[in-house]
């Protein structure tokens, strides 16, 4: 649920960046070709792109049939809330309903095509709330600790993409200062970069800042240190002891990024590190699948 | 809207003809205001919209109308706008306006209105509406105002060094040493790179023949870049679709560029030089913007009390002790910058800042002393000033002004009041005005009295047309008098950022833009070639 709300805001998050910047593109740049933005989020594209903000809204707003789009993700997060309904307090479950049953009237509507602003703007918010709401009504007990492991393993994953996206060789993008803007928006990360940095926008500063910022609550460090930690809690409140296989496998990605060196990570091929930090995130998904929710009989019964 | 042959009475919103719009005869031509009258489509009885009704009101009399020519047809440059507006309905515009409006409340883009006891934080009114500038009349722009402040830059230097603008005559003596703003303690300080203005929004109006010339400098502490960059924000927001039928240079990179001005003005000795926006406080009625550029360049805003000096360097109190601060974007005027050399009653300065500054341990922008040349008085002899230091003549020239301290002036000027501007030469904001064809007998006999105590202090200009931009008001759009507000960063480099604040005079006749006197602004574009 958590993991599908957030992927529901970063991609709301991306389109309302892209379509703002696509605005300012230079005269020989087409600001409406979107294979960048299918790129960033890290999505296999089918057919061909679509060639207009309307268009791309449609596909990757609403289309409930791709399950990457945002409509999917709310549907499919609602569904999940539904099934741990008496876990949930009913605060989440109304937001989350909420947010699905707006998006579902906006849709409907079509009155989001004139200003797609603001529709991305429902749904980031919408997010917003529910994460403001499940902190503050739900205890924080395994079931909360659960919901954080969803939410930042695809933060750290998405996070991941956008930045590999923007730093691989032979990028899609011109090199300029508005992409880098846009990169940091893309990650909300704008305003806390240029308190950090001040508005001078390095390359390299703005790596860093993505990826090993220890404050910034975006930042692929930052959300492996909150994976690990909850699954550390998690090991704890099941009874199962320190040391599992996905907490050491959380433990390691926050490690390599707590010592990380952003000269060197850039100087090597940013793309293999890059690619082994989501190589990691899916690792941890798989181990903590494995151990919490399949429960295997082998590993449930000691031999 | 030509009347075409085949589509006698169909009521349709999309006309077959996109480009023309031209008013019905008889219209035109008539002694009065030009009324741009829609042709009456439908004999029988009038469409609740119809087409085209939001112009309904609309004359391109003289002056320059930013959108239309005189003959009724749109700029070229105006069409797509004029096509959209052609086929919006003012329920449309009004939501749009609507949420532009709420954006604007929500992000607390509020105005501090003085003399006014009630509420007194109101929304900057925004207008919907683009003012569209082309591609070749803004290198027009660039190129006059990047000249205009190289020659300011070189005259400040020169009157705070050794004077020789004012050695041989081509400005008096006497009008420089009695200028309230000149400051005697700036006399042989060395200003880093010599520049003394960093930051200009230098006001221009546009004239009949579609000219633009300059109004005012704005050399001390200009504002309303923020509001500039909020109207786009919110303009891309609210108008995407006409937005993307443009391109529209961007200027989000203001407070990057704003940024790498002050580096270029820290002192040599800095290596990793500190930032700081000095504000006079919350209760300033450009509060807002001064967080607003703290926040676009992530450097810190403080209050005069948030700094100290110690040595003559400056130091910012924060909660791990005291930081060295390198530069000071000021928002403060000089007379408050510090009690022990201006004003001693000032609370919003830092004393000893004027000695650090003059040891060269920080930088200051705008320097100290500027105003001297923004005074209206020396406006008048910014052509000649151009003229001594570029031996060039000036791109954009000044608007014709009398100095009420001349006695021929004075003569002329006492004898023409109705028909004058009087402004007083030390004033910004609207304030200290007499629009003379505005007025009542009573206020210039107010103002006859003022000039001749202190005639220094005056200076007159003939009352101008401004040039009018459509704005929708109520349910219509009509014309309105507007300016435009460039800003400069002069630094390493110039940098005119593309764009500007449209102001707008809302109440209808209005010559007054100024949003201390209930002014509105527009989005600005500027188009690329």
């Amino acid at each position: 649920m958590a993991r599908y709300l957030e992927r529901a805001e970063h991609t709301a998050r991306l389109i309302d960046v892209r379509l703002d910047l696509g605005l300012d593109r230079g005269p020989n740049f087409d600001g409406w070709d979107f294979r960048r933005l299918y790129a960033a989020l890290g999505l296999q594209q089918k057919g061909e792109a679509p060639t207009s903000p309307g268009a791309l809204i449609d596909q990757l707003f609403f289309d409930a049939t791709k399950r990457d789009s945002v409509a999917a993700c709310v549907t499919a997060a609602r569904d999940n809330a539904r099934q741990v309904r008496e876990e949930i307090s009913s605060g989440m479950w109304e937001q989350v309903n909420a947010l699905f049953l707006q998006l579902k009237q906006a849709g409907t509507e079509g009155t989001w095509s004139a200003r797609p602003h603001y529709i991305s703007r429902l749904v980031i918010d919408g997010v917003h709330l529910f994460e403001g709401v499940t902190d503050a009504t739900m205890g924080h007990g395994e079931g909360w600790q659960y919901l954080q492991v969803g939410r930042f393993l695809e933060r750290a994953a998405e996070n991941e993409a956008v930045v590999d996206f923007h730093f691989a060789r032979g990028s899609m993008l011109p090199p300029d200062h508005l992409e880098w803007v846009g990169l940091l928006r893309s990650c909300s990360a704008l305003e806390a970069y240029c308190r950090c940095y001040t508005a001078d926008l390095g390359p390299e500063r703005i790596a860093e800042f993505l990826l090993l910022n220890s404050e910034f609550p975006r930042s692929v460090r930052f959300a492996a240190a909150r994976v690990e930690s909850a699954l550390r809690a998690i090991a704890h409140l099941t009874g199962r002891g320190a040391g599992g296989r996905a907490e050491r496998l959380a433990g390691r990605l926050h490690a390599s990024l707590d010592y990380g060196q952003v000269d060197e990570i850039l100087s090597d091929d940013p793309h293999t590190y890059l690619a082994a930090i989501g190589f990691s995130c899916a690792q941890v998904h798989a181990a903590a699948y494995q151990s919490y929710i399949m429960c295997p009989i082998e590993s449930a019964i000691p031999a | 809207m030509r009347h075409d042959p085949r589509l006698p009475t169909e009521p349709s919103l999309v006309s077959r003809h996109p480009d023309t719009f031209v008013p019905a005869a008889g219209t035109l031509k008539s002694a009065g205001p030009t009324l741009i009258k829609v042709p009456q489509v439908l004999p029988m009885k009038p469409s609740p919209a119809p087409f085209g009704a939001l112009f309904s009101t609309y004359d391109v009399d003289t002056p320059y109308d930013e959108m239309f020519e005189q003959t009724g047809r749109p700029h070229p440059h105006c069409r797509p706008l004029f096509e959209e507006l052609r086929v919006a309905s003012h329920t449309e515009l009004g939501q749009r306006q609507m949420e532009a409006d709420k954006a604007f409340l929500t992000q607390g883009i509020t105005f501090t209105v003085y003399g006014d006891n009630e509420g007194t934080e109101r929304i900057f009114p925004f207008d919907l509406l683009p003012r569209i500038i082309t591609a070749s009349e803004w290198r027009t722009l660039e190129r006059g105002l990047t000249q205009r402040l190289t020659a300011i830059n070189l005259f400040l230097k020169d009157v705070y060094h050794e004077g020789r603008i004012l050695a041989e005559g081509v400005v008096p003596r006497s009008l420089v040493l009695s200028c309230r703003h000149y400051r005697r303690e700036m006399r042989g300080v060395h200003v880093h790179r010599d520049t003394y203005v960093s930051v200009a929004g230098t006001d221009l109006v546009r004239l009949e023949d579609g000219r633009f010339v300059v109004l005012e400098d704005n050399l001390r502490v200009p504002s309303g870049v923020s509001y500039m960059l909020a109207n786009r924000e919110v303009t891309k927001r609210v108008l995407p679709g006409l937005f993307d039928r443009y391109q529209v240079k961007p200027i989000a990179h203001y407070g990057r560029a704003l940024l790498t001005t002050l580096r270029s003005l820290a002192p040599p000795n800095a290596a990793d030089p500190t930032f700081v926006v000095l504000t006079p406080g919350v209760g300033n009625s450009a509060y807002f913007e001064h967080a607003f550029l703290a926040r676009e360049m992530g450097v810190a805003l403080v209050e005069g009390r948030d700094l100290l000096v110690h040595d003559n360097f400056v130091y910012m109190r924060t909660t791990a002790g005291l930081r060295k601060v390198d530069v000071i974007y000021r928002r403060v005027d000089d007379d408050f910058l510090d009690p022990l050399a201006f004003r001693p009653d000032s609370h919003l300065g830092v004393a000893g800042l004027l000695n650090a500054y003059r040891a060269g341990n920080v930088s200051i922008a705008n320097a100290i002393g500027t105003g001297l040349a923004d005074d209206k008085a020396i406006y008048a002899y910014i052509p000649a000033i151009i003229r001594f230091y570029l031996s060039e003549e000036p791109i954009l020239a000044n608007v014709e002004t009398y100095l009420l301290g001349n006695p021929s002036d004075q003569r002329y000027v006492l004898e023409h009041l109705d028909a004058l501007v009087v402004k007083a030469v030390g004033e910004s904001g609207g304030y200290g005005m007499l629009i003379g064809p505005h007025s009542t007998a009573r206020e210039r006999e107010v103002f006859r009295d003022k000039i001749l105590t202190d005639p220094r202090n005056f200076i007159a200009q003939p009352t101008l047309s401004l040039s009018r931009a459509p704005c929708f008001v109520g349910q219509r759009i009509e014309p309105r008098h507007v300016d435009l507000r460039p800003y400069v960063l002069y630094g390493d480099q110039v940098t005119v950022v593309p764009g500007g604040l449209t102001r707008v005079a809302l109440k209808k006749g209005s010559l007054v833009v100024n949003s201390s006197q209930g002014g509105g602004s527009k989005d600005t574009w500027v188009l690329e070639d």
